[in-house]
Parts: structure tokens; sequence; C-alpha cells
């Protein structure tokens, strides 16, 4: 900032709508105020950077907060923080990558106000709940007061390093998760430093069914998504890994060619918390013990090994 | 801004820019100097208070955040010298040293322990993951708070009063030193 400023800026304004209705209509009117959920990202250093002109508090708004079962999936509002989704049985059952991923996310005060929708749009490399986003085939809903809602599938949701397709008059409304069809199996892992309060080295997100298979018989792999996270400058699925996958049928061999193959698709970076080879190597390993697991007959409702580091 | 919340039981009205931190109000206008800052960045812990019961880093909650709502600090935890039945574990088992992250750990704990209070080793482990501590390697808080469990439950089984307000006054006078949080009691 130059010396010449003689004008005190005035402190902030400050909006916490009722509605959604009167949010989106205070977006439209202030696209350059700060929109808060938590704050969990947003107040990290904020005492270091110039005051936004107004701030916009979603915090608690409850059309944002909900989360709510319907005929095609389950509905959550982008304000649903860790803490609610971690009490949401219905997240528990049947999506167990996010459940994991949430458990997993900072520690008992972020969980308590961190929330999946600012998780979304601050969009890091890093952010632990969008690998699961993406291997979910999740939909964000965003919504302006111009111009309504609309959906966009989470895969095309980031445009760059952490930056996502939202309007300066929209806002985040709500990520829909698909029911995924009986017997999908899911797998999330974080790999870090330690177990709570760590950034991610890497991440994976995986599901898979398999068709045709039954005791001593793994079958066929019919569906994969294969996603990860800390690889790139944003999480990616890959679809090399997932052609590979479906058709074949979970083996020792298999999980030979995807291990080559996940080295193949990522080119990862070193930097502070991490080297590039450690990260192919960790991921290619993540997603071939993943192939392993898959011809061990299923637990009913979980994930053998969900949680934890390798 | 005015923003009214009530603090420690006690309504208070206080002045900010709607993203002053909660941390700042309660030390520096509330003098409320227990609670700690380490990292002021939602790393460590040291800043936890209770937020409508969910314990929280007051270092990332903006002030206009807090408006309407109950904070507890770990000037509430005590009544007067006598220590709760929590604190008095940190301070006889060494759970508490240079004293920096003892506050939080205390808040953070008080709040974990109501909502779970069977929880074992390992989750007590998770529960507290968000409070670092540099002096007393973890292992001794953890025998505290597993030692609080356990009286707790002793003290359900013989048909005692339910435990959770449960204040012990600490076993010698001299080991509530300073420090250990209870200091800076409400103005
Ligand atoms: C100590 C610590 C540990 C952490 N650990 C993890 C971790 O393990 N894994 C992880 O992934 N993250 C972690 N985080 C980051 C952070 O907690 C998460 O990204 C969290 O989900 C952010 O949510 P929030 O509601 O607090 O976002 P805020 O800080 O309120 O907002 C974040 C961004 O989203 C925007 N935003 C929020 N809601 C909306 C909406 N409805 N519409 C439009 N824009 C919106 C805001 O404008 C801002 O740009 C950690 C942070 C801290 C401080
Ligand atoms: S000072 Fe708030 S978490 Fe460290
Ligand atoms: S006692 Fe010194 S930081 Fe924990």
């Amino acid at each position: 900032m130059s010396g010449a400023t003689p004008t005190r800026t005035p402190a902030p304004a400050w909006l916490r709508p009722a509605t959604l209705a009167d949010a989106l209509a205070a977006r439209a009117a202030h696209p350059d105020w700060l929109v808060v959920a938590g704050g969990t990202d947003v107040m990290v250093g904020s005492t270091r950077r110039p005051e936004p002109p107004g701030v916009l508090d979603l915090f608690g708004l409850a059309e944002l907060s909900a989360i709510t079962e319907g005929p095609d999936g389950l509905c959550v509002g982008a304000g649903a923080t860790y803490a609610a989704l971690l009490r949401h049985p219905t997240v528990r059952d049947r999506f167990p990558c996010l459940h994991e991923a949430a458990r997993e996310v900072g520690a008992l005060q972020i969980q308590a106000r961190g929330t999946l929708g600012g998780n979304v749009q601050t969009s890091s490399p890093v952010g632990d709940t969008l690998p699961p986003l993406l291997a979910l085939d999740a939909e964000v809903e965003v919504a302006s007061a111009a111009r309504g809602p609309r959906r966009v599938p989470y895969a095309a949701w980031i445009t760059s390093y952490r930056k996502t397709a939202l309007a300066t008059d929209e806002l985040l409304v709500a990520v829909h998760l698909p029911w995924p069809a009986p017997g999908t199996r899911q797998r999330w892992r974080k790999v870090g430093t330690r177990k709570a309060q760590a950034i991610s080295k890497v991440m994976l997100a995986a599901t898979a069914r398999l068709e045709g298979d039954g005791p001593g018989r793994p079958g066929t792999i019919a569906h994969a998504r294969v996603a990860l996270g800390a690889v790139a400058d944003r999480p990616v699925r890959l679809p090399t890994v997932e052609a590979l996958l479906v058709g074949a049928s979970p083996d020792p061999a298999l999980a030979e060619r995807v291990r080559e193959a996940v080295r193949a698709a990522i080119t990862p970076i070193t930097d502070v918390r991490s080297t590039a080879d450690y990260r192919r190597e960790v991921a290619a390993n993540l997603v071939a013990r993943f192939v392993l697991d898959l011809a061990a007959p299923a637990l009913p409702g979980a994930d053998p090994g969900a949680g934890g580091a390798p | 801004m005015k923003v009214s919340l009530v603090v420690n039981g006690a309504p208070r009205e206080v002045e900010g820019g709607p993203l002053r931190r909660l941390l700042d109000v309660l030390r520096e206008d509330l003098a409320l100097t227990g609670t700690k800052e380490g990292c002021g960045e939602g790393e460590c812990g040291a800043c936890t208070v209770l937020i409508d019961g969910e314990p929280v880093n007051s270092c990332l909650v903006p002030l206009a955040q807090a408006a309407g709502r109950e904070v507890r600090t770990v000037e509430a935890l005590a009544s007067g010298e006598l220590l709760t039945d929590l604190q008095e574990a940190l301070v006889r088992c060494g759970g508490t040293q240079c004293g920096i992250c003892t506050p939080g750990i205390a808040v953070c704990a008080t709040a974990a322990l109501a909502r779970e209070p069977g929880a074992d080793r390992l989750r007590l482990r998770e529960l507290l993951a968000g409070n670092l501590c540099r002096c007393t390697g973890y292992q001794l808080v953890i025998d505290a708070v597993a030692e609080v469990v356990a009286r707790r439950a002793d003290a359900t089984d013989a048909g005692a009063a339910p435990p959770l307000p449960a204040r012990t006054a600490p076993t010698a006078p001299g080991q509530a030193g300073p420090g250990v949080g209870s200091r800076g009691a409400a103005p």
C-alpha cells in the first residue's frame, strides 16, 4: 500500500442474511464483499490483509446447512459443517469415502466451523473433500439472483489453480451426490505427516463396482472412479486408469498395470511437504492396493480398510 | 459495529470491525487473558473457547459471528480457587508444564468429555488432536484426561450424582500455580 492514504477506511459493512434469496440479493449488490462461511480459510492471515469493503456472512444460514435425501441422491448444503457431515448416518453409510475424508479434516475445532462449500470454493489442490466429490460424480449447485440456480458437474467446476467457475454474483448452494449403485465399494486414503491437522501429501478417493463376483470369483469391474489430490494443481480424476479397470478382473496382474498407469498419469511437484517421486510412488501404491482389495470379498456396507494411512 | 454476546454467563457489549478476531476481543477488551494465542492460524488450539458449547479456535472466529452467541472461556471452568476435576488432573499428572497450551486443552477436553464421556485413550487423542503442546509430549495430558474419564465412570457406577459439573479442590493448594488457566478471573 502507498503511504499517501490520508483517509481512514471505515470498518467493513457486515450482513448476515436470513434467507438464501436475501443472500443472493446481497451478493449481486456487493460482488466485492468477502463471503464468509466457517471462516477457517478466510480468517487465516486476515490481519495481514487489507480489509474487504464488506462481509457477507453465511455461517448457519438454514437453507444452506441442510443435508437432505432425495430420489436421485443426497443433497448436502454448501454450509454443512464437517461436524454435521460426520453426524449424518446416510453420509456414513452411503458415502463412506466422504465421511472418512471429513473425519480427517483438521481437528475438532476446525470440524465445528469448516464447511463443505468452503472447501469446494477454496479449491485447494489439497482440499480433502475434493477427490471424494470427483469419485462420487458430484454436481455443484450454484445460484444467482438474476439467473436462478444452475448445476455443474464437479469435474468441470475447477477451472485452474484455486479457481472455480463461480461468477461474482453467484453463491454455492449445495453439492449433489447421486446414490451409488448397490455394491459400490469406496475408498479414502489420506497420507500426511500426522493423522490430524496435517496437510495431505497425497489423497486417494476411489469407487468401484464388480459384476459377476461370488465366492472364489472376483468378477469383473463394471464401474470405476479414481481421483487423487495433492498430485496436480487441482484434484484430478485418472481416466486412463479407470479405462484399464473397467471390464477387467481385479488381480495382481491388473494391480501392476494400474501401478504403471498411475505413475504415467500424474506429474506431481516437489514442495515443503513432499517430493514428486514420493507422491508418485505413494499414489501408485494406493491405487494398486485398492485394486487388490477389490479381489477380497466385500464387507457389507464398509470399506475393509477405510481411513488411516496405508 | 457494536456486538452483543454472552461471555461466561454475563451479557457483554463490545466494539470492533466484523472481522476482528474473537480472540482479541476476549483478551484485550474483556481482559480474559486465560485464552492464549499460539499460532493465530487455527493450528495449535491454544485459543480454544466454546461457542454454544462447541470448541472453536477463537483466532479464526470473526467478531460478527459471535454476535448473540454464548461464549465460554477457560475462566468459566474453575469456581474461584476450586478447579474442575479435569484441571486438577492436568496439574497433578504433569499434563501442564509451561502452560501456554493448557487453557485450550482444558476447554477442548471439557467439551469433548461432555459429549463423549466414555472416550478411550485413542479417541481422546483424536479429540485433542487440534491442541498442540511443545512441552509434555502429550502422554501426560492423555493420562490426565483418561484418569478423569475413569473417575467419572466410577462415580456414576457408584450411583453418585451425574459427574459433569464435578469440581474437586486441588490435592495441595500449592499445585494450582499460575499458568493453569484459572487465573485472570472475569472482571
Ligand atoms: C488448522 C486448519 C486445518 C485445516 N485442515 C484441513 C484439512 O485437513 N483438509 C482440508 O481440506 N482443509 C483443511 N483446512 C482448510 C479449511 O478448514 C477448509 O477448506 C474448510 O472447508 C473451509 O470452509 P469454511 O466454511 O471455513 O470456509 P471460509 O473460510 O468461510 O471460506 C472459504 C472460501 O469459500 C468461499 N465460500 C464459502 N462458502 C461459500 C458459498 N456458499 N458460496 C460462495 N463462496 C463461498 C469464501 O468466500 C472463501 O473464498 C484447514 C484449515 C485450518 C485453519
Ligand atoms: S492461536 Fe488459534 S489455533 Fe493457534
Ligand atoms: S505445557 Fe507448554 S505447550 Fe503444553
